[in-house]
């Protein structure tokens, strides 16, 4: 975005690690580096909980018949991995860590708009999370992350505690989302236009726009859920007048958008890494601009095809999934876009860029699994089936954590001023990338076959694939605790990174690794497009001029 | 950043600061429109949290017509009427309050804020009286609808609609006087000048989103035929 630096200029501020030590000064912060941080322990210590209640799930799913827990404990197993993961890793995992880190660096400012409500944001998880641990205290839930009725009105069990906690949580991801679009819009440096912001803003101001207009409603459906529950206010109940379907359309209504919470932030990181190891501009700089909020506006038309056999119009289920096609095009074009930028670009294949390969390997299969389960006479086939299971987790799961771990490795030097050991970080990537697909690749196979999702006992014939995936999530497991190993690994050394180990062209690079509290020693000026990485870069006033 | 030093602003601490004005803006119009901006989106997310609301509320009122209309009867309509004149001027007194805020007025500035809090009171002690009268007829939500001698059924599902959503209301309302209380709280400390009053135009822009939704809850509930 301008030269680096001059190494001259004096540091005479500590960097925000070494500024203000102790605990109590963590917990009272207000700046936006620190709370990342805090995120990013914070998630991953759920991301370990869920992760090690997935292996538990596998490792039961070894036989047919029962082999380490009873039915109940397995159907309280699978709840609670969905709503940790969906609530407590995925949703708030690259917004609320590489954007509440990122973000401001990459705008050149001091901080996001409002950093008090920020801290407020990490407050709120933290008691959205104790509800939802709560909840193995009451019993535990046993209706599936999805909450539908009319069963999660009449099951016992925490129900009601575990739909307050996602009803909390959802503050914290709007505080989050709140501040984005300010700070993105209020807080420019200089001379930085819309078309200037890095692409990785645009992806999070997208998201912010879903985590704005979604979760609202989200909260209510769930405020209605409880109360139905507590006071039988008859909404979603037949016997009593209601509508047991009305609540899949209002969960829909949210959590479809809300899977663009999920994917759109990965994209984001893609195109930051993408170019950076490339050295050669962005291809198509709008289009991935536009595709992000395109993919935002559009992901609120589509909820229903997630209930094409709950009980709708063929019209209805036509429309719908007319539109579930049309969205994949904004994505599809970010995609070409991914590859156009890497086509004769020199690639450096480091860690972050590895990653960032390996995601959109996942991604695509996640993508194009899609269109079968859009499709309305092959969903008929595949609703509910493991197909579906694996076709998420390669979108949600799997895009959104690799994604997490590029930007994690890709920032890293920048969090904490550390260089990992880049042969280690090599093979955790690699066998993440085996693994993940090991676990579900088998899954595709027996969900085609007609193995139902949620089962705890299972015909013998899918044996063969069940025992795959488990030994499958075991290699995945593996990876992830290497990957993070090296990285904690790293924090032992001295601090040895340079500002600029990439050679990146953003706003963040010219801070020192890591920043100081204020991030930038001056407020930087922006000169030169984001992502020009020409011999001699034009200024952006001069490519303006030339143009008319 | 080859030409930075023609026009990089020095660290923060060089600058003089205006009071009110926190480290990372660069100036007070900055930070009143970041502030302003963060409000209404704040005010986005509530339009969509009643919204919600309002869509259950017409599916089921669609369903169950002549319960809804028999249901609304139990209502008092001017007893909503007299709450809907209340924050009306409400919403004028606090307009006033942002103008005398805008003006430099503190004494007045204080005076209309005391004036709408005392109007919010009202409209509380208003729906008080109308909230323990239902009680006492066994009009109330879902399983605890008790009431007797009803010639169409299902009524409880109009109570369970009209308890939630002015209960919400209500809790807004509660929210408001306690944000006006702090910033009343504010002026009379002296916080506020014509280059400083953020916060009570911010609290004004939530207390007519307040005032707003009961002005659809209003013909909702009451007048519905
Ligand atoms: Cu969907």
């Amino acid at each position: 975005m301008a030269d680096a630096m001059t190494p001259t200029a004096a540091h005479s501020h500590p960097d925000y690690l070494s500024e203000n030590k102790g605990l109590w000064n963590w917990l009272t912060t207000v700046d936006h580096k620190r709370i990342g941080l805090m995120y990013l322990w914070s998630v991953a210590t759920f991301m370990i909980i869920g992760g090690l209640l997935a292996l538990v799930i596998r490792l039961e799913l070894l036989t047919p018949k029962q082999t380490i827990m009873s039915a109940e404990l397995y159907n309280r197993a699978f709840t609670l991995h969905g709503a940790i993961m969906t609530f407590l890793v995925i949703i708030p995992a690259i917004p609320a860590i590489l954007g509440n880190f990122a973000l401001p660096l990459l705008l050149g400012a001091k901080d996001v708009a409002f950093p008090r409500l920020n801290l407020a944001s990490l407050y709120v998880y933290w008691i959205g999370a104790a509800m939802a641990v709560s909840t193995l205290l009451l019993g535990g839930v046993d209706t599936g992350w999805t909450f539908y009725t009319p069963y999660s009105t009449t099951t016992g069990g925490g129900v009601s505690m575990m739909v307050l906690a996602a009803f909390v949580l959802g503050f914290s991801s709007i505080f989050t989302g709140l501040n984005f679009i300010a700070t993105t819009h209020k807080l420019r440096a200089p001379g930085m236009g819309w078309f200037q912001l890095p692409l990785f803003v645009w992806g999070m101001y997208s998201t912010a726009i879903i985590q704005i207009l979604a979760t609202p409603v989200l909260g209510i459906t769930l405020l209605l859920l409880v109360m139905e529950r507590v006071f039988h206010i008859g909404i979603f109940d037949p016997q009593l007048g209601g509508d047991p379907v009305l609540f899949q359309h209002f969960f829909w209504f949210y959590s479809h958008p809300a899977v663009y919470i999920m994917i759109l932030p990965a994209m984001a990181v893609m195109s930051e890494v993408i170019p950076t190891f490339s050295k050669k501009s962005i291809f198509g700089y709008k289009a991935i601009a536009f595709s992000s909020v395109a993919i935002a506006l559009l992901g609120f038309l589509v909820w229903a095809h997630h209930m094409f056999v709950a009980g709708m119009s063929l019209f209805a289920g036509a429309i719908f999934s007319f539109l579930t096609f049309f969205i994949a095009i904004p994505s599809a074009i970010k995609v070409f876009n991914w590859i156009a930028t890497m086509w004769r670009g020199s690639i450096d294949l480091k860690v972050p860029m590895l990653y960032a390969i390996n995601f959109l390997l996942i991604f695509t299969i996640g993508g194009l699994t899609g269109l079968f389960l859009a499709s309305l006479s092959t969903d008929v086939h595949l609703h509910d089936t493991y197909f579906v299971v694996s076709h998420f987790h390669y979108v949600m799961a799997g895009s959104n954590m690799i994604a997490l771990l590029a930007g994690l490795h890709y920032w890293w030097p920048k969090m904490y001023g550390r260089m990992y050991n880049n042969t280690l970080a090599t093979i955790a990537c690699t066998l993440i990338f085996i693994g993940f697909n090991a676990t579900f690749l088998p899954q595709f196979v027996m969900g085609s076959r007609g193995m139902p999702r949620r089962y705890y006992n299972y015909l013998e014939q899918f044996q063969t694939m069940h025992v795959a995936s488990t030994i499958g999530s075991w290699i995945l497991a593996a990876g992830l605790f290497l990957a993070l190993a090296t990285l904690l690994a790293s924090l032992r050394k001295p601090k040895d990174a340079v500002p600029n180990p990439w050679n990146g062209r953003t706003f963040e690079w010219e801070a020192g690794s890591p920043p100081i509290t204020h991030n930038f020693e001056h407020t930087p000026v922006c000169i030169y497009s984001p992502y020009d990485y020409r011999e001699n870069p034009v200024p952006i006033a001069e490519e303006e001029k030339s143009a008319h | 950043m080859s030409d930075v030093t023609t026009t990089v602003h020095t660290d923060h601490q060089d600058h003089a600061h205006p009071p009110g004005l926190q480290h990372h803006f660069t100036n007070m119009t900055q930070q009143f429109e970041a502030a302003k901006l963060g409000m209404w989106l704040f005010l986005v997310t509530e339009v969509l949290l009643f919204g919600g609301l309002f869509v259950g509320y017409g599916i089921m009122h669609s369903k169950h017509p002549e319960a809804f209309v028999a249901a609304h009867h139990h209502l008092d309509w001017r007893l909503g009427a007299l709450n809907t004149i209340v924050l009306l001027l409400s919403s004028f007194t606090m307009v006033m309050g942002v103008w005398a805020a805008q003006t430099g007025q503190r004494k007045k500035l204080i005076a209309f804020l005391l004036l709408t809090i005392i109007l919010a009171m009202v409209f509380m002690g208003v729906k008080y009286v109308e909230y323990s009268h239902k009680f006492h007829e066994g009009l109330l939500p879902g399983k605890f609808y008790s009431h007797q001698g009803d010639t169409v059924p299902g009524q409880f599902m109009f109570f369970s609609f009209y308890f939630m959503m002015t209960g919400l209301h209500g809790i807004h309302v509660l929210l408001g006087i306690v944000a006006i209380l702090w910033i009343t709280f504010r002026a009379w400390r002296g916080h506020f000048s014509a280059q400083y009053y953020g916060p009570v135009d911010i609290v004004g822009l939530y207390w007519h989103l307040v005032d707003l939704i009961w002005i659809y809850l209003f013909p909702l509930m009451y007048l519905i035929s």
